[in-house]
This record gives structure tokens, sequence and C-alpha cells, in this order.
């Protein structure tokens, strides 16, 4: 979710078997880097093939270009790694939010084949999806302060997933700013 | 009907699996060992496609006697842990393995971890873990049981609770389970847990 010169990311923290919750500590919102960070929803095993793979192709683009990528670039970047399997894809979807130029936030969702989805105030993914369309779309307001954003993306998530037998089991609230990051368990 | 489960303790991981060897109605063998002594300080429960289990948990073996060959130094559990998650995801798309693992080792500088990695790699640090129908039984029982820093007898009287309610409760039940455990001097077989005076036995034998 987008705030005013910041952004939110937020996930639960369940590992299941259909049924069956294996682990309630398993992390699904990844740094890129300081100002760029991933959450992936999906098949667990690739969430972590992903995310090893997108974290290789940017240390070496940090290597080549001696510097972070932008949003933008990678979120194309994503979706292009994406569209490679189509034919026999990763089972994930992609939530990308980053800080920009300017620390412009940018925020943009994938189907599990790479169709970017850009949106200016929040996007989700996920099991509960339909269920966080509708908590973001009532509870969110332009321009929220990083505290409001927390207290806004918190409450959105526990609203949905409790409504999910699937999701939930302890929530992860990731606020970025252009000077700090904040994240609360 | 097979079953593996995994505890961490105060600076050691069990590991149990049932012993035995089924094809369809028929049981081959009731005393095969499913938890694989890796090396000097890690335990690899296995469970799933026979001809997988062993050839994989084998794989796994002897590359890491290859890097402690190469290197001269044992690679750690978290790195172990890793590359099998690696060598199962490498072979998911092409020529899966169905083998699920809960791979327990010892570390001087981190202590006791366990590792869950799935048939399909789904790789996670647990703390204590199960796979199989066994698994619908013992997880509960172990979330309201278990607590960090167990001594050995509390972890392996945990144990014993889950074997018993897998043999009371699973239809076609295992009965005779392997406990295995690794701490700061190694990794070596506990015990072995054989039949035991379940009401229905009694009964038997009397009659």
């Amino acid at each position: 979710m987008v705030g005013k010169n910041c952004f939110a990311i937020a996930s639960d923290r369940r590992l299941g078997v259909q049924l069956q919750t294996v682990a309630t500590d398993f992390q699904r919102v990844f740094k890129i880097h300081d100002k760029l960070y991933i959450g992936l929803s999906g098949l667990a095993t690739d969430v972590q093939t992903l995310y090893q793979r997108l974290v290789f192709r940017h240390k070496l683009y940090q290597l080549r270009e001696e510097r972070d990528m932008k949003p933008q670039t990678f979120a194309s970047l994503v979706s292009a790694l994406l569209y490679e399997k189509r034919f026999g894809p990763y089972f994930c979807q992609p939530v990308i939010a980053g800080l920009g130029e300017d620390n412009e936030p940018f925020i943009c969702t994938m189907d599990c084949i790479g169709a970017k989805e850009l949106a200016k105030d929040f996007v989700v993914s996920g099991t509960a999806s339909e269920s966080l369309y509708g908590a973001c779309e009532s509870m969110y307001k332009p321009n929220m302060e990083p505290e409001e954003l927390f207290e806004t993306v918190s409450q959105a998530l526990q609203a949905s997933v409790d409504r999910d037998c699937l999701s939930g089991w302890g929530g992860y609230v990731l606020v970025v700013t252009p000077t700090e990051i904040q994240e609360r368990g | 009907m097979e079953c593996v489960l995994g505890v961490v303790g105060r600076d050691f991981a069990v590991v149990a699996a049932d012993t035995s060897a089924v094809q369809s109605i028929l049981v081959h063998k009731s005393d095969e060992d499913k938890v694989m002594v890796l090396d000097s300080h890690k335990l690899m429960g296995a469970s799933g496609e026979p001809g997988d289990r062993v050839q994989f948990t084998e794989y796994i073996q002897k590359n890491l006697h290859l890097y402690q060959f190469r290197n001269n130094i044992p690679l750690s559990t978290a790195a172990t842990a890793n590359f099998t998650r690696g060598e199962l995801a490498t072979a998911l798309r092409k020529n899966p393995y169905s083998v699920n693992i809960l791979l327990a080792g010892y570390d001087a500088d981190v202590g006791a971890s366990l590792y869950y990695i799935d048939y399909i790699a789904t790789f996670h640090k647990i703390e204590k873990g199960a796979f199989g129908y066994g698994a619908y039984f013992c997880l509960s029982l172990m979330d309201k049981l278990y607590r960090p820093d167990m001594s050995v007898e509390e972890a392996v009287d945990l144990v014993d609770k889950c074997i018993k309610e897998i043999r009371l409760r699973l239809v076609v039940a295992p009965q005779k389970f392997i406990i295995k455990i690794v701490d700061k001097d190694g990794a070596r077989e506990y015990a072995r847990r054989a039949y035991t005076d379940s009401p229905s036995e009694a009964a038997t034998v009397t009659a």
C-alpha cells in the first residue's frame, strides 16, 4: 500500500500443506535492496526458488551497473522471468513495492505468468486476495503518514486473513520511508 | 502410512521414524532404517517412494563426504539442508524425487537444528515437525507438549507419546519405530520401539 513518500508491504506467516499447518514463522516478504521489497505468495517451493533467482539477478545487476535496480526495472525483470516459464510456470503471485526516483513510491502485482498490474493505491495477492481487496478499498486513504499507513495495513491484513482458513497465523508488516525501515511482526 | 517425526531440544535433536517397508498390502520387512546418519553430526529422516528415498539420501550422504574430503572441513547443517533443497528443486521440474525429509544436525556454533524439506523442495527451519499420516496425530500433541530447551528424557517422552498415539489411532499403523539422536557427541541410534501391550494385542494373546 502506498502512503505519503512511503510504502508498506505486509504478509501473513503461515506455511501450510493444504489443511495442515507446518509452521507459523514463514517469511514471504523479501528485501532486494534498501528501497525495494518483494512479497511472494503461492507455492512455497517456487517462492523460495524465485527469490533466490531474483537476488542472483539483482546482485549481478549491481556488479555490472554499480547501482541498485529501480523498482520499475525490477518489476519488468520479474515479469520476464515469470513469462519465460509460460508453459510450466512458477506458481507464485508477486507483489513488488519500492521507492523509485525522487523517493516516489511504486507498487505493482503480477499473476503467475508475469502480467503486470500497476496501481497507485494498493495491490494484493494470495488466497485471501478478494478479502484483501475489500478491506484495503474500504480502509485506504491517499497520502497517509507512515504511522497511519502501518495501522491501516495491519488492520486490513488482519481482517482479511481472519476470514481465510489458509492464511493467517501471524502477520508481518514493513513500512519503508526514504530515511528508515520499520518492521513489526 | 510412513511416519517421520523430529524435535529439537536443548543442544540436541531427535528424529524418529517407523521401520516398516510396505508395498500395497505386503510388509516386506519391519526393521528398515529410514533415518540415515549422513555424517558424524547429521541425521536425515526420510519418507516416501522407497527407491527414491534410499537413492536420494545416499546421494546426499556421498556428496557430503566428498565435500569433506575435498575441503577438509564438514559442511554445516544449514548448508547441507540448503544443498538438499537445491537438489530437490532442480529435479522438481524434470525428474522429481518423492521424498520428504527431516534433517537434523548439531553444529558447535549454532547448536542443534532441524529442517523440514518436503518433496517439492519447500524448505523451513523448525523446532518440531512430522511427515505422513502420523503427522495428523503428532503435530497437535507436539504443539501442546513441546517446550524449547527440553532435556533428552523429556524429548524422547514426547516422541513416545506421539508413537503411542500413532499406534492407537492410525489404521494399519506401523508398530515398530527407531529413534535417533544428534548432539555434540555425534549422531547415533538412541532406541528402538517394538510392540507394546495394546488392548487388542492382549486380547489376541489370552484368546
